[in-house]
């Protein structure tokens, strides 16, 4: 378990060295995306440059342009885009619970952040500007600037290792079924 | 009275969002202190740090600040000249600029949000007649990251109700922020399991050697803090029963994320 310091834009040779189970702390601007801002990029493409970029599965609580309460959400609900959205260029996913590890393969890592830690994560955001933000509060894309954001865990990583593929199988077979 | 009913509900979210019960505290801080896993350890003290500065600051703990639940008991000596739900869910407004909580509710096909958390049907308020006449208000705000993953399994009387149950909760824990709270609904029909489920969590506190069983095959599956390995899945498991069809088996599991969050005011 090695523990990184990293700033965004994230280069391949930041993702090539992460492996499943070290510890990162981000610096430098986070993009938020959750369900509403997936299926409109889908469609018209992203208001940003996502080269390089983490993105960061969240709805946070936001008053005028402060950061009240940002934890990560589900990133299950975004499955379906994954391949796309790191066809833009995105190198890291933030969020919590994972995502199929397939498409990480040689491009990108997947970062967990303990989830309901929304105070918490708060205290390392701040606001740098908004998207799409007829979408309301928590579908927005929204531009933090994060500092030392973490700990994450690298939770599935570019070189085909998944962390809860391994302990939702190993707890399978623990319980036969 | 019907402001005292707004203001409690105010109140009662605002600690609710802020805080977490002293019993749910102090679950996560035995597990943590017996936790073997490094990374697992690691979660659970971010999350007792993170209850720490919501608590200190004032502000939600979690950005999902939940669908608006609430149980009600009310004295049954007791008689309103005013609508209960519409005073809760006026606290609801309130609250929503105020604390200020995330708006969360929408509509579920255009998805149009209300932007202050009421809406048909919401809040949700669970109310149950008790002697006197008292009214006791507790703000059950429900995140969406464990009631997805909440379900309904109609069994076969002949298949093992708690097999069902450990195998969902091995394919779903990872989503729903473990360590979790399990609220299971056994027997009933379809919707009074998943009441049931519900009332399982809103009535936590002690376990049946049932439960503890339960709660020990689960744990044993090592799928830990937010799903990524350890010793502690689940902090706490209730089971409600209630008499169902001879043909049936329902079972109804309520998942409830770490962040168990309620709060209770009394009305004399």
């Amino acid at each position: 378990m090695t523990e990184y310091h990293l700033r965004t834009p994230l280069s391949e040779g930041d993702v090539q060295k992460l492996v499943a189970g070290d510890l990162v702390f981000l610096s430098g601007p986070l993009f938020t995306a959750r369900d509403k801002a997936h299926a409109l990029m889908r469609r018209v493409g992203s208001p940003v440059s996502l080269e390089g970029a983490a993105l960061y599965h969240c709805g946070p609580l936001i008053l005028d342009d402060r950061v009240l309460s940002a934890g990560p959400t589900t990133s299950g609900r975004m499955a379906r885009y994954t391949d796309e959205i790191l066809g833009l260029g995105v190198r890291a996913i933030i969020g919590k619970g994972g995502l199929p590890g397939e498409p990480f393969q040689n491009r990108a890592v997947y970062l967990a952040y303990p989830g309901g830690c929304g105070a918490a994560a708060a205290e390392q955001l701040r606001v740098l500007g908004v998207h799409l933000q007829e979408l309301g509060m928590a579908e927005s894309l929204w531009v933090f600037e994060a500092n030392e954001f973490g700990p994450m865990i690298v939770a599935v990583d570019a070189h085909g290792k998944d962390l809860y593929q391994e302990v939702r199988r190993s707890a399978q077979e623990k319980e036969t079924y | 009275m019907k402001e005292t009913v707004v203001e409690a509900t105010v109140r009662a979210l605002q600690r609710a969002e802020t805080s977490l019960p002293d019993w749910v505290l102090q679950r996560i801080k035995e597990a943590a202190a017996r936790e073997s896993h490094p990374l697992a350890r690691h979660h659970l003290q971010f999350m007792l740090e993170n209850v720490a500065i919501a608590t200190a600051k004032g502000l939600p703990l979690c950005q999902d600040t939940g669908l608006a639940v609430f149980h009600v008991q009310m004295g049954r000596e007791l008689i309103l000249d005013f609508s209960l739900s519409e005073a809760i869910a006026e606290g609801v407004r309130i609250a929503t600029r105020v604390i200020p909580l995330r708006p969360n509710a929408v509509h579920p096909q255009t998805r149009q949000n209300s932007e202050d958390n009421t809406g048909p049907g919401m809040p949700d308020i669970i109310l149950d007649y008790v002697d006197g006449r008292g009214l006791t208000l507790t703000a059950f705000p429900k995140g969406a990251g464990s009631e997805n993953m909440s379900l309904v399994g109609m069994l076969n009387p002949a298949d093992d109700p708690f097999d069902f149950i450990v195998k969902s909760v091995a394919k779903r824990a990872a989503n729903a922020c473990p360590p979790l709270f399990l609220g299971i609904g056994l027997g009933g029909s379809f919707d009074l399991a998943a009441r049931l489920a519900k009332r399982a969590l809103l009535n936590m506190p002690g376990e049946s050697q049932e439960e503890r069983q339960l709660l020990e095959r689960i744990n044993s599956l090592g799928i830990g803090a937010m799903g990524l390995g350890g010793d502690t899945t689940a902090l706490g498991i209730k089971i409600e029963k209630a008499f169902c069809h001879t043909a049936s088996l329902p079972v109804a599991i309520n998942f409830q994320c770490w962040a168990n969050r309620s709060a209770t005011e009394v009305i004399q």
